[in-house]
């Protein structure tokens, strides 16, 4: 079975999802979706005790390859290089946090809405799977069609306009995207990302770079982001920031970083400059945000520009903290959209003028968003903070401008967390918050301490991600010149790695 | 005394199959009693298109190799069989929409039997091997759907769009028809390997009265595709013509169309290559550009799927004008999900014509895909394969198409394709949109009393093209062998 796991991870929700579609299960729709998703979590545990985070040579775990349409070389391959499988591993955690949210809450017309869910779930997780550009391309696009229905049925009251503006960004950059996968397949006469060699066109390394930065999103292609994550629901709003970003994280590293090598160094300063205008940018956005899901959004733009840096400095410690980061902001992002959603249940409101004076009288709420700010903001300690530290030490080999950039971003990170936290915990209580408003409920509690436990279990030990990500870096010399800790014993010589490593290896071991 | 050539009947049996389907249908007009009259003349049409399909089939099988026949005036070649099969099966799902139908009674039997002469005709023209039986082709269709698309004279704009289209079609085909005289002229030959032999032997190319003579055979086949600038009759015609056959043209037209249009372009042309896959691009490129800017603007679904279909033959230009083996391929693979979800789409617009007895709007289609789930779900697959998106054949269309523009070295004409397909995808996500995404409570729509009308044979035919257009995303190996072997008997 191990062969299979990829392929079983990717469909298996998608079998779900006809099941839900085709069957009147009605209410039950809920639950069969959420079984699915535990299903889901169950393989992909299954899959991290078969996975292999050492795996010479060039071939992903759980290879898996078909022939899908021979003339042009395209073929049904898919695998998981460690740090993909870490971002399914978020994948599926998520998706079931927020299939059971949406279940929790209870939305209309519930067959269609938890098939879309699966759907998606297996396209982000195929996003994530795939080692064929084109079959990338293919789950690339499947996320974009259940998340324009979720987004347009399911949405608030200005979820067309929404719709209409997140369509277009996201689709004029995979469009361009679609132009150069067409000609590197082409090109390379085979569209396989494992055996194609690496290629030099800066023209199809923008098509890629482009498509990417949207999905990420990067400044200044992030104009879909607010309305999209205002207007969506909180479930849908969670994944959206939480995992279709990661999408991009996928893109920069498989393709970008290991396809085109001379490209990459040639255009790494502009990308850098725009991740860093972003993250100082969003940050300072998200500090002046009136509402809460305000604050989250814009917090995400800058948390995948400080990301797309740790990527951009194209080295080890820089890469795996990219990775370790992914994870941890992906789940910090859900649990914060559904910790607003739970608020504005009982308040009907996000603005933080009416919102204040939530903790007195409801400990477990005080208690869950508090925890996830303070890991959000970056203390020490906490999985965040291992992962922002290694970008930084990533970065700061590239050039210590972009660490100080690097630096204020984290700074400003702790004062628009701070503000959420005070703006809805403490202060005066605000005038919609009624007296009534209950406590986070058991099932709420079950739906997000598990994002929390996950969150917990990173911050006391963030190597195991950190440490587990950088198998595939012989495709790429640049990575494999400081290899952390996790995989030193694969040393082809044993010397020691060098004094800032040591450094980093020692806080991220503590 | 005139010597009579041997005639390779089996070569010519789908169309004779399907005249003689037509035969009973119009004979049944006559003789049988009303209540037996429609299910009888839409059997035997559809048993036309069966048998049809079977045989082209047939041929197929037991042509491997393509050759002239009768008097070398017809190809008896996969390439043509595979087409016949196409337009048959278009032509059954057409029967399929078409059966449930308000019709006046006075004309069943004249409805089918124009129909599947109609298709007869098609089965004609691709096999087409000179300009006299291309003429006589275009002519033997274009003459049914003239009436066809008139013979609902109590629908409002009928006939109309009969009289437009009777026009403006009686003008391109004047004008292929001048393109074919000075072509012959220019060459003393009508074969279309003779035309080619003649061109290199009196050594012609660059020929001005060959040029002139091929742009207008070029300009006549554009109006039967309805590529832009040659599409002026299309909005108003698939506007006005009764839904089932505005589904038929904009599949089976376009198909032969297009098919025959490579043809005679590889055939007959080789020499002038360099003139007519640039004058074809540039075709391509208008008609992506009309069509897609034009159809922003549409609120009534059948103008808006009408330049959606000029779009489309922009985008199956793009593969004509690329002229390789990909190219052609990607042409044939195309046509394939294309006209399923051609007539899929129709069927559904149908299905809500009938249902509130106005044409349908994008405002008026608001909450249909909650009221009709099979219809509402086809709908938007055929919009997401119409716009190319993943798990549709759409996508795997337009895949293969820009594939071969980059392979013949027309990269610019990739970037054209992709950016007319941003555009489209403005209107197709509307169509969702508006299915889904807008409560019929919010436009204040009169109820519809009762329940929807149920339409089993429109349903399956919606049904059926679903499948059809989800499976060739799967099945994109053994769909792309089958075009491969059609196109074996083209000169590439």
């Amino acid at each position: 079975m191990t062969d299979w796991l990829a392929t079983i991870l990717i469909f298996l929700p998608l079998a779900g999802a006809i099941l839900v579609w085709v069957f009147p299960f009605g209410r039950l729709a809920g639950p069969v979706a959420l079984l699915f998703a535990l299903a889901e979590i169950g393989f992909w545990i299954e899959a991290l005790g078969q996975m292999n985070f050492d795996k010479p040579g060039l071939q992903p775990n759980f290879n898996q390859q078909w022939s899908w349409f021979s003339d042009l070389g395209v073929s049904y391959h898919v695998g998981f290089y460690a740090f993909s499988f870490w971002l399914a591993g978020l994948a599926v955690v998520v998706m079931a946090a927020a299939i059971a949210y949406g279940f929790w809450v209870g939305r209309e017309r519930p067959s269609a809405y938890f098939g879309l869910m699966l759907f998606l779930t297996s396209a982000v997780v195929g996003v994530f799977a795939s080692q064929d550009v084109l079959l990338f391309y293919v789950f690339f696009e499947a996320m974009m069609i259940p998340l324009y229905v979720l987004i347009g049925v399911w949405g608030g009251p200005g979820r067309l306009g929404a719709t209409v503006k997140f369509v277009i960004y996201t689709m004029a950059g995979s469009l361009l995207m679609l132009a150069s996968v067409i000609v590197f397949g082409l090109s390379e006469g085979s569209f396989d990302l494992v055996t194609t060699g690496t290629s030099d066109n800066t023209w199809i390394f923008l098509g890629f770079l482009v498509a990417f930065a949207v999905k990420a999103p990067l400044f200044p292609l992030h104009g879909w982001l607010p309305d999209a994550y205002r207007e969506s629901s909180p479930e849908v709003s969670a994944v959206l920031s939480g995992l279709i970003s990661k999408a991009a994280v996928f893109g920069f590293i498989r393709i970008c970083l290991l396809k085109f090598p001379g490209p990459f160094d040639d255009w790494r300063n502009v990308v850098l400059a725009l991740a860093a205008i972003g993250l100082v940018y969003g940050s300072l956005l998200a500090f002046r945000a009136p509402d809460i899901r305000g604050v989250i959004a814009y917090s995400s733009l800058a948390q995948m520009g400080l990301i797309t840096i740790g990527i951009f400095a194209t080295n080890a410690s820089g890469v795996s903290g990219a990775i370790l980061q992914s994870v941890n902001h992906g789940l910090i992002s859900a649990s914060l959209f559904l910790l607003a959603g739970t608020i504005e249940r009982r308040t009907s409101t996000g603005s933080f003028e009416r919102l204040g004076g939530m903790a007195r009288g409801r400990p477990a709420l005080a208690t869950v968003l508090m925890v996830t700010g303070i890991i959000a903001l970056a203390v020490p300690g906490s999985g965040a903070f291992a992962g922002e530290f290694l970008i930084l030490a990533g970065i700061f080999d590239i050039g210590w401008g972009w660490a100080i950039a690097g630096a204020a971003g984290i700074v400003l990170a702790a004062m628009y967390m701070l503000r959420l936290i005070s703006g809805v915990l403490h202060r005066d209580q605000g005038p919609s918050v009624p007296d009534a408003a209950l406590d986070l409920r058991p099932a709420e509690l079950a739906i997000l301490l598990p994002l929390i436990g996950c969150l917990l279990a990173l911050s006391a030990w963030p190597a195991a991600i950190s440490g587990n990500t950088l198998e595939f870096s012989s495709q790429r010399p640049a990575l494999e010149k400081l290899r952390p800790a996790g995989s030193a014993g694969k040393r082809p010589n044993d010397e020691p790695p060098e004094g800032r490593m040591d450094f980093v290896r020692a806080s991220v071991n503590k | 005394m005139i010597d009579t050539p041997s005639v390779d009947w089996f070569a010519l049996s789908p169309s004779l199959a399907a005249l003689g389907a037509a035969a009973i249908c119009l004979l049944s007009g006559a003789f049988m009693p009303r209540w037996i009259l429609r299910p009888f003349a839409a059997f035997f049409c559809a048993l036309g298109f069966i048998a049809g399909g079977v045989l082209a089939l047939l041929v197929y099988i037991e042509t491997p190799d393509g050759s002239l026949v009768v008097a070398d005036t017809i190809f008896r070649d996969r390439y043509a069989a595979f087409t016949q099969i196409l337009v048959m099966g278009a032509g059954l799902l057409t029967v399929f929409v078409s059966y449930s139908a308000r019709m006046r009674e006075d004309h069943i039997g004249e409805y089918y039997a124009l129909l599947v002469t109609a298709g007869a005709g098609m089965a004609f023209l691709v096999q087409s091997g000179n300009l006299m039986t291309l003429f006589l082709g275009l002519e033997w269709f274009s003459v049914c759907l003239y009436v066809l698309c008139a013979i609902e004279i109590d629908l409002v704009g009928s006939l109309e769009a009969g009289l437009k289209y009777l026009i403006i079609g009686g003008m391109g085909s004047a004008v292929l028809l001048f393109g074919s005289a000075l072509i012959y002229g220019a060459t003393g030959e009508l074969g279309y390997s003779a035309i080619a032999q003649a061109t290199s032997a009196q050594d012609l190319t660059g020929d001005p009265l060959l040029l002139v003579g091929l742009a207008m055979l070029l300009a006549g086949l554009a109006f039967k595709s309805s590529a832009a600038p040659f599409h002026m009759w299309t909005p108003d015609v698939y506007e006005g013509a009764p839904t089932p056959i505005t589904g038929f043209m904009s599949a089976a037209t376009k198909t032969v169309a297009l098919v025959l249009m490579y043809r005679v372009l590889t055939v007959a042309f080789p020499d002038e290559k360099d003139v007519w896959t640039i004058a074809v691009a540039v075709l391509a490129v208008i008609s992506l550009a009309w069509g897609n800017i034009a159809a922003l603007v549409q609120a009534n679904v059948k103008r808006l799927l009408a330049y959606s279909s000029i779009s489309h033959a922009g985008f199956m230009l793009i593969a004509v004008s690329a002229d390789n083996e990909l190219g052609v391929r990607a042409l044939l693979y195309y046509l394939i999900p294309y006209s399923a979800i051609s007539i899929g789409a129709f069927a559904v617009v149908a299905a809500r014509e009938r249902e509130l007895g106005e044409a349908v709007t994008l405002d008026n289609l608001a909450g249909f895909g909650w009221e009709r789930p099979l219809l509402g779900f086809s709908m938007a697959t055929f919009m997401l394969g119409f716009a190319g998106f993943p798990l549709t054949g759409g996508f795997m269309g337009k895949f293969l198409i820009f594939s071969s523009a980059s392979e013949a070295g027309w990269n610019w004409l990739v970037i054209v394709g992709v950016l007319a397909t941003l555009v489209s995808l403005y209107y197709y996500l509307a169509v969702i949109r508006a299915m889904y995404m807008r409560p019929a409570a919010e436009l204040g729509l009169a109820p519809i009393g009762g329940s929807p009308p149920r339409e089993i044979m429109l349903s399956s035919a919606a049904f059926i093209a679903m499948v059809v257009n989800v499976g060739a995303f799967f099945a994109v190996q053994p769909l792309v062998d089958f075009a491969r072997s059609a196109a074996t008997t083209l000169p590439l």
